[in-house]
């Protein structure tokens, strides 16, 4: 072989594991469920092979998943929302901090490192009814017993929010970081007032890390199924439950492929309009 | 807004972060036979309930194994595939790239149900190697993206004088190209783990009954009752998951210093 065709095949030797691993455990599998989504569930054999619209009508007619899915989108924009609000004065301070800016932002990676179910869980401490705020009320007599504060739509935004704003946080960080400190002086120099300066030069240009932090913190909290589990009620149900609940409780695989697919193409539609008009290389940045 | 209105702000918002988890870490310690508040005084009594809870340490170990074998496994495929990416022109680079981070641009519960209900048709059930699959597929974007970063930075000058020398490229690669890569392999696989050992979305589809990884276990410890131990689980894996990496750092530039001495 000579040496040149040996060059071009090398990285393809290289590759070919990962892209492998890749094809076989995700786009093939995928690919599977579109067809699994026309299957039937049999109440007594094995499900039955076919071409049936069945699971698919019910995914899209049955007001009970469309009320479900209303209620999913909303939960991931109020959290997308509150996580902009906090999250985009902190990540500005980081920026232009001077002494302790490496503290902050090591402290800023740590939450990525601590398991979500223990943040998730770390909330019933807080307010469960033996938690830090029960019993701080009671302790100086302002309630007799404890107030029942979890399991509703609000703790569920609350660990949505807890869970998603180190992602909200560093991608606005890393887009501040990014900008020339010189153009808002040369704005102030010019006439603008700091709060001037800073609406009309630095926060259209963090614009893009804004928008990836608010892509991850919308697809991230929409995909979720553990923290309506822990921290809400029975009627707090995201779509990620019910997919949950037809794969593993009812074993309805079927109708829980037409139903992940569904979830597929709805936040999968979101990633590609933020592609077509941000691309890919924003969301990665935070990562490097 | 002034700049001190912006810092209390901002230590609001860290204080936001991490107040829940100390408490955990807190309460892990505390005295009181129901393990909630209030703090009645320090105790290890829930580290040892945990040490004799048999269905924690299972749990335990089949989380340290599952971390070490997805890190293992991950990096091998990411580091090769980071090295044709960074290291050759390869026709359809963004293509390839988008394909190989796919597994993070997928709801993970989707993900989860596709690769179940293939292997399944496959004739792989709940098991431990779907178990595998699942982590090494997830965690692979994140190794990747890791590790290409950090290769970026490494010059290929030192590799070229070693071929130049007469070295073969399989030598090369392991006198040259290895050990400066080596700080690129250690992130991926820590980080390959630390994922791995945090998982819960994908692992609830794809453990069999009966194998409980740490988090899966917390999840049935939160919904059955909440016990007390669970907060000093909590606290042994943060204590895993964020202590070790910094403990590895703090090594590794020690070492590093130490060696520029």
């Amino acid at each position: 072989m000579s040496v040149e065709a040996r060059e071009k095949r090398q990285p393809w030797i290289l590759l070919s594991p990962a892209l492998g691993a890749v094809t076989m455990l995700l786009l093939v599998p995928l690919i599977f469920i579109v067809v699994y989504s026309f299957w039937l569930r049999s109440a007594t054999g094995p499900d039955v092979v076919g071409f049936h619209l069945d699971n698919w009508e019910s995914t899209l007619t049955d007001p009970f998943y469309r009320f479900i899915l209303f209620n999913t989108l909303k939960i991931a924009a109020i959290t997308t929302v509150i996580c902009a609000l906090l999250g985009y004065p902190a990540a500005y301070f980081i920026t232009r901090s001077s002494g302790n800016k490496m503290l902050l932002l090591l402290l800023l990676m740590l939450p990525f490192w601590i398991s979500y179910i223990i943040r998730t869980m770390s909330w019933i401490n807080i307010l469960g009814s033996s938690g830090a705020v029960n019993t701080f009320l009671m302790s100086i007599g302002l309630i007799s017993s404890p107030i029942q504060m979890l399991y509703n739509e609000v703790t569920v935004i609350l660990g949505l929010v807890h869970f998603l704003l180190p992602f909200m946080v560093l991608n606005i960080y890393v887009s501040l970081d990014g900008i020339d400190t010189n153009l808002e002086d040369a704005a102030t120099s010019l006439g603008a007032t700091r709060w001037q300066s800073f609406l009309q030069v630095t926060l259209p240009l963090s614009l893009p890390g804004l928008a990836a932090g608010g892509l991850l913190c919308f697809v991230l909290g929409a995909g979720t199924y553990i923290t309506p589990l822990v921290l809400g009620g029975p009627q707090d149900a995201m779509f990620a439950n019910l997919v949950f609940e037809a794969i593993i409780t009812q074993l309805n695989w079927p109708l829980g492929s037409a139903l992940s697919m569904a979830l597929l193409l709805v936040l999968g539609s979101l990633v590609a309009i933020y592609n077509r008009f941000l691309g890919m290389s924003q969301l990665t940045k935070g990562l490097g | 807004m002034g700049w001190a209105a912006i810092r209390t702000y901002t230590i609001l918002v860290y204080l936001f972060m991490f107040l829940p988890v100390a408490v955990v870490v807190l309460l892990s310690f505390n005295q009181n036979q129901f393990g909630s508040f209030p703090m009645t005084g320090l105790s290890l009594r829930w580290f040892e309930a945990l040490w004799n809870n048999e269905a924690v340490m299972r749990a335990f170990r089949t989380s340290v194994v599952l971390g070490l074998l997805t890190a293992l496994i991950s990096t091998t495929l990411g580091v090769l595939a980071s090295l044709a990416l960074v290291r050759y022109s390869v026709p359809g680079k963004n293509l390839i790239t988008t394909i190989l981070i796919a597994p993070i641009l997928v709801p993970e519960v989707v993900l989860a149900v596709a690769l179940l209900l293939f292997l399944n048709w496959l004739g792989i059930g709940k098991s431990f190697a779907l178990l595998l699959a699942g982590h090494v597929i997830f965690t692979l974007p994140f190794v990747i993206l890791v590790v290409q970063a950090r290769l970026v930075g490494i010059r290929r000058d030192v590799e070229e004088a070693a071929l130049s020398l007469g070295a073969s490229p399989v030598q090369t690669f392991f006198s040259i190209t290895l050990p400066l890569l080596m700080p690129a392999v250690a992130a991926g696989g820590l980080f390959a783990f630390t994922i791995s050992f945090d998982d819960i979305t994908g692992t609830l589809f794809w453990k069999p009954g009966g194998v409980e990884t740490v988090p899966t276990q917390i999840f049935s410890m939160l919904r059955n009752s909440i016990s007390p131990e669970i907060n000093a689980l909590g606290t042994v894996m943060i204590v895993m998951t964020v202590g070790l990496p910094l403990l590895g750092a703090a090594i590794a530039r020690s070492m590093a210093l130490k060696r520029g001495a």
